[in-house]
């Protein structure tokens, strides 16, 4: 460093000079610092992306009013943004208000005969039992306009059934209880009266073809008579079977059909008394409520009877505990497998049931809830309490879905018959329940490099043995760049070739490749047996790997030419017929075993450019020493230079594991890309990086798929990189070592 | 004398022979495989006219093969073996698919007949028949041997008006759409900032009014194009026997494979490369050429250098010459080096969250307002597939450049600075022109990379058919913004995608022929560079 001298520091040529160094100096630093971490973004951005999944949901309060109008509360409910709810009275009285702050904005005097006893609802439609035995159907719309840019709904009410009133119990007892579901083709209405029958009448719905008007016609009524009295009760959507929950701690499964309730039902009994049951959206999940604040989920799972037949069986899944008060209302998500419940303390919880996720609790602080009502966007909750006061929630709880379980866990989907990991991330219907197991995915990513693994560690760490310490330099020369060079290959024609070369042959040739793996070692024994009788060969020493191309080529041609007679002989013709006839093995025609040679082939360049590199900067002195000793050339490569250059190799392999987990070309073209977990070398697989490649560009941005495929992403990023840095670090200390020698 | 042989371990060191002759069979066969695929393509095979139990048959062989009699439907298994012929017979819109299988021992003559004229048309594939006739409007001007010479003439004349219709409707009427769009995001744009006013409303109108009278001019010009080019057609006799009649506006190529001197055969196939790397794409991508896929390949690999080359180096110069050795150092070096290994997929998912909605999503809403809600550039196109793979071949140039910087002897260093110059005049006259080289190798390196990567781009922009190349004559000229294509995503998405993948296949084996030459090229280059610069450093020490 020149040290600036007195006379030098004045001269402003000097000083110009100096300026620029420091300029340099700084701008150097600056960028260099700051490229260094744009790349270190990468990781930090892929957790900021993931992060919010795993936040617990926020939820405030709004405001809290006395909910406008007269009489008892029933029912409340509230629209898609949750900018106007509404309420019904027990005196039918249908009241729209603002949600913020309870302004009046319509009100809707019902003509009914008689009091409103219960009301029930599936989302926006609405159903009123009267005391008269009688019922009615509502549905709510809400037509927006749009005046100065500004939004406003007007609130309506339909009637999906018609304005005539339906008999539901032809005894003219009150409808105590009440649930129903309407469909596109029938209805349903199920109900508890005040004498402890239980009433089932169903409804047929026809379109009329031209004026596209529904009617409803009555198809079937049917009444069972509780031997114990009945608390509440559920209609599933299908209009399959009714749930009802009796005053002892008991729960009734009817069944149904198109003619009514159907044989007796099937009873089971709870530890603790039920006080409320509900339905997630789709109806396959039964909520049930128990007074000491537990929730358990009840799945119909597929079964066999006594007589060996399917059938299907009411089966607890899952429990949720975070309340420990009397549960009294239970209101499920409109979209999403969600729901929050109210106790008898005043406490709201929000659970999400795939999950298994407690995400946010609140107190009304106003003694027990009454009634929910979610907005159907899941970011408004409305509750009631006891005094007729309204509470309006914000709720921020956009990724319910994800938890560490449901990633890594075996989860009991709804319609499974028992927990499983399962990768499916979307499909088409409403009611779908997102099934967001990573473990099919890494699965298949370790699977798919395993068999690349078993293709590409012998012939990478044999030939770089051979050409590290056996080979003649001239041949090494050539050899080593060509091999190198594949690594810069692209993936992409690797998978190409994988998929629309390899996989036919090797479904054609099945027997041959398998033949061929067999032969080629002792192919090579042989060959080196009649070597020794050639005269001259010494010649040759060192060029044997040159040799044996022409016997790799004579025995790929052998292995081919045989394989239809192997084929013909020994299995009848046809291997993948034989193999899944005789042995249970089926057979894709894009498996494991294609993206193992092809994979396989992609990783040997970097296995055996570190592995080569180890072994050939084994110092020449301890070989030399050891031959010099009287050792062979193999006894000198198994006593000194493989252990020495050890830890060299084991970083070649694991560089080439990480490559392998990473590649996303050759498994997306070479494989089915179905996330099935099966070690068979005859079956495909999904892999992180392919399931990345295909979901990303279709995930909606910032959704719970999209952090979880970031998520996916940041597992792959992490398992390189430490992968990576410890074959590195291995590296670091060999070089050392070599250098101390 | 077996176990003894066996002790001494020459058997094993055979074995690890065997391993590096099967590598190396794999690496040449698979080369040799896609070049003699791809290559071969071109070559204007042979066409057989087959008498077979079941008709005639006008087919180019592609393939035969030997199967085992029980997989083929309807033949016994005792026949043991059969052979079969994959036979391409075009004419997809008459018969349905391009390809079929006979049987060796159906076929009981097979000749070669001198005036079997194949047509590469615009659609349907390759059409395979006799010319018999060709017409002029409803009039016939020439049948039987003067058909051939006649019809070659004409076909030229179309051509020359199949390019002037090309050139109008993508510049031109192209350049019109461009400026009408541009005009209608002005006004737009006006309209947001609230600076709209009658004069320029006025101006607008006139503006557009021009825009739509050279629309509407160069609409009739092209009408007039259509109408010449849709003025003759031929009809040929195909292999049952009837007659089809082709406007001749379908024809791209024709020629009569068996009628060909081997120089004829050599023209041609040069041809046919160059119609491959120059022609856009057509039916989906499975015929024509790949020119589009080339230029976004090179446009994207440039930009990406003109990126990375800047930042790579200052990093390098920073962890070599500037930052203090130490632990950090060491573990930032060890990081940067081992980001190379992180899967490229990654790469992408970041670029895509990051450049494409968060970047790309800012720029949008600040900048091009007027375009919303069409996004400029908060959607996936050619800067961020740049931009991506710079930071996915950033650590390649960095270590690439920081051993250059290594190599270089100490002494040098040193007597510039005892001559008096600072650190930066050091760097900038002495260190940086001697690792220019390593430089240049790292670069090439990291452009080989990139030009081999799809995965990445798949997220970021590239697309299987851009309407428009990313630069063209409308101003900016280079439109970062749009999407492109890439010859890598092009062999995925005609391999794997395409409707037709027997009669792409030809195609796909070809481009991937393209992309493998110059891949091993840019490598071997890099390679023949740093041995190069090592040479230099050890004639230096010395």
């Amino acid at each position: 460093m020149p040290q600036p001298t007195l006379q030098t520091r004045h001269n402003p040529r000097y000083r110009r000079r100096a300026f620029k160094d420091q300029l340099a100096r700084y701008f150097v630093g600056v960028g260099g610092i700051s490229v260094i971490a744009a790349i270190l973004l990468i990781f930090f951005y892929l957790l900021y992306v993931v992060i919010p999944m795993f936040e617990s949901a926020q939820i405030h309060q709004v405001s809290e009013y006395t909910v406008p109008g007269s009489g008892k509360t029933l029912y409340i409910g509230v629209e898609e943004l949750g900018e106007v709810a509404l309420r019904i009275s027990d005196q039918g009285e249908v009241v729209f208000f603002k949600s913020a702050d309870g302004t009046v904005m319509k009100r809707v005097q019902l003509k009914l005969p008689a009091r409103v006893t219960s009301i029930a609802d599936n989302f926006d439609n609405v159903m009123l039992g009267l005391e008269n035995g009688e019922a009615i159907a509502l549905k709510y719309v809400f037509t927006a306009s749009y005046h100065n840019d500004v939004r406003e709904l007007t609130p309506g009410i339909e009637y999906p059934l018609g304005e005539k009133l339906l008999v539901i119990d032809q005894a003219g007892e009150p409808l105590r209880r009440i649930s129903f579901h309407i469909n596109d083709d029938s209805a349903g209405v199920a109900a508890l009266t005040n004498d402890n029958r239980m009433r089932y009448v169903r409804y047929a719905r026809t379109q009329d073809f031209l004026t596209q008007s529904m009617t409803t016609e009555l198809e079937s009524n049917s009444e069972y008579v509780m031997k114990k009295p009945a608390r509440d009760l559920v209609l599933t959507p299908n209009l399959q079977y009714i749930y009802t929950a009796t005053e002892t701690a008991g729960l009734l499964q009817f069944t149904l059909t198109d003619e009514g309730l159907d044989e007796a039902p099937v009873s089971q009994a709870f530890k603790q008394n039920i006080s409320s049951v509900g339905l997630l959206l789709g109806g396959a999940s039964l909520m049930v409520g128990l007074e000491n604040g537990e929730i358990q989920q009840w799945m119909q799972v597929r079964d066999k009877n006594a007589a060996g037949e399917d059938t299907r069986k009411l089966t607890f899944i899952r429990k949720f505990n975070s309340n420990t008060h009397t549960i009294q209302t239970i209101a499920a998500e409109h979209r999403r497998k969600g729901f929050a419940v109210g106790d008898s303390s005043g406490e709201i919880t929000v659970y999400y049931a795939t999950s298994n996720r407690t995400l946010a609790t609140i107190n009304t602080g106003a003694g027990s809830v009454k009634e929910l009502a979610w907005s159907a966007r899941g970011e408004h909750l409305l509750a009631l309490d006891d005094n007729e006061h309204m509470h309006v929630y914000d709720v921020h709880n956009e990724y319910p879905e994800v938890s560490w379980d449901v990633l890594w866990g075996k989860v009991w989907y709804e319609g499974y018959d028992q927990p499983d990991y399962i990768w499916q991330s979307s499909a088409s219907t409403n009611d779908f329940e997102p099934k967001l197991s990573l473990v099919p995915l890494s699965f298949g990513t370790i699977k798919a490099a395993i068999y690349a693994m078993l293709f590409a560690v012998p012939i990478a760490i044999l030939g770089a043995i051979f050409t590290a310490q056996f080979m003649a330099p001239r041949m090494r020369q050539t050899v080593k760049p060509a091999i190198e060079i594949m690594e810069a290959l692209p993936t992409v024609i690797l998978g190409f070739l994988a998929g629309l070369w390899l996989a036919p042959l090797v479904e054609a040739q099945l027997a041959g490749i398998f033949a061929l793996l067999i032969i080629l070692p002792p192919g090579f024994l042989l060959f080196a047996w009649l070597w020794r009788y050639v005269p001259g060969r010494s010649v040759f020493d060192g060029w044997e790997a040159a040799l044996l191309i022409p016997v790799v080529l004579l025995l790929i041609w052998f292995a081919m030419a045989i394989s239809h007679p192997i084929e013909n002989v020994f299995f009848d013709g046809n291997l993948r017929l034989y193999m899944s006839q005789h042995w249970g093995i089926g057979f894709d025609q894009r498996n494991s075993l294609v993206v193992g040679l092809i994979m396989g082939f992609a990783v040997i360049p970097t296995i055996f450019s570190i592995a080569e590199d180890a072994l050939f900067s084994v110092p020449q002195h301890l070989i030399r020493g050891s031959l010099a000793l009287g050792a062979t050339r193999w006894q000198t490569l198994m006593r000194v230079v493989l252990p020495a250059a050890s830890p060299g190799i084991f970083s070649g392999l694991m560089m080439g594991f990480g490559r392998a987990v990473g590649e996303t070309m050759i498994v997306l073209m070479a494989t089915g890309n179905t996330p099935v977990m099966d070690m068979s070398i005859f079956e495909g697989m999904r892999t992180l990086s392919a399931n990345i490649a295909v979901e990303v560009p279709e995930a909606e941005v910032a959704s719970t798929h999209y952090r979880v495929l970031f998520l996916a992403a940041l597992v792959l990023f992490l398992f390189t990189f430490i992968f990576n840095t410890a074959a590195e670090i291995i590296r670091q200390r060999l070089r050392k070592r070599y250098s101390a020698l | 004398m077996m176990r003894s042989w066996f002790k001494s371990g020459d058997p094993w060191v055979w074995l690890n022979a065997g391993a590096i002759s099967i590598a190396l069979v794999a690496v040449f066969g698979l080369l040799g495989l896609i070049m003699v695929r791809g290559m071969s393509h071109f070559w204007p095979a042979e066409v057989y006219q087959f008498a077979t139990s079941n008709g005639t048959l006008i087919a180019e062989m592609v393939e035969t093969e030997t199967v085992a009699a029980g997989s083929v439907p309807g033949i016994d298994i005792s026949a043991g073996e059969i052979e079969r012929h994959l036979v391409k017979t075009g004419n997809r819109d008459l018969l349905g698919s391009d390809f079929r299988w006979i049987l060796e021992k159906d076929i009981t003559r097979r000749e070669q007949p001198q005036n079997l004229a194949v047509l590469e048309r615009v659609e349907w594939g390759n059409f395979y028949g006799y010319l018999t006739a060709v017409y002029q409007g409803d009039e016939k001007v020439a049948e039987g041997d003067a058909a051939w010479p006649g019809f070659l003439q004409r076909l030229d004349r179309v051509q020359e008006i199949r390019a002037q219709i090309n050139s109008l409707e993508r510049d031109d009427i192209g350049a019109v759409n461009y400026k009408i769009e541009r005009l209608r995001l002005h006004q737009r744009s006006l309209e947001l900032k609230g600076k709209t006013s009658p004069e320029t409303a006025a101006e607008a109108e006139a503006e557009r009014a021009e825009l739509d009278r050279e629309y509407k001019d160069l609409q009739t010009k092209l009408k007039g194009l259509y109408a010449e080019i849709n003025r003759d057609a031929i009809t040929a006799r195909v292999m049952d026997g009837s007659e089809v009649k082709i406007p001749m506006q379908k024809i791209v190529r024709a020629w009569q494979p068996n009628n060909m001197s081997l120089l004829d055969k050599v023209g041609f196939y040069f041809q046919s490369l160059w119609n491959f790397v120059s022609e856009d794409p057509r039916e989906a991508n499975t015929e024509g050429g790949v020119f589009p896929a080339i230029f976004g390949t090179v446009m994207m690999v440039l930009l990406m250098s003109v990126i990375v080359t800047p930042f790579g180096v200052i990093a390098a110069v920073y962890l070599r010459e500037y930052a203090r050795q130490g632990l950090v150092i060491r573990i930032i070096r060890i990081a940067v080096n081992n980001l190379a290994g992180v899967p490229s997929i990654v790469y992408g998912v970041f670029g895509l969250g990051f450049f494409v909605y968060f970047l790309g999503g800012n720029i949008d809403s600040l900048f091009f307002p007027e375009a919303a809600p069409a996004p400029v550039f908060g959607t996936p196109g050619l800067l961020w597939s740049s931009l991506t793979l710079a930071i996915l071949t950033l650590p390649v140039v960095i270590v690439a450049t920081e051993e250059g910087l290594a190599r270089i002897p100490r002494s040098l260093r040193e007597g510039s600075l005892a001559l008096g110059a600072t650190r930066a005049e050091t760097l900038w006259r002495v260190v940086l022109p001697m690792s220019s080289p390593a430089i240049m190798t790292g670069l090439i390196l990291a452009v080989a990379r990139a030009a081999g990567e799809v995965a990445p781009l798949m997220l970021v922009g590239v697309v299987k058919l851009a309407p428009s190349l990313p630069l063209d004559g409308n101003f900016p000229y280079l439109h970062l913004d749009r999407k492109f294509m890439h010859l890598g995503f092009h062999i995925y998405d005609v391999g794997f995608q395409s409707p037709n993948v027997e009669a792409a296949r030809p195609l796909v084996y070809a481009t991937a022929f393209l992309l493998v030459v110059v891949i091993i090229a840019l490598n071997l280059s890099a390679i023949g560079l740093r041995n190069r610069l090592r040479e230099k450093y050890r004639a230096l020490d010395n």
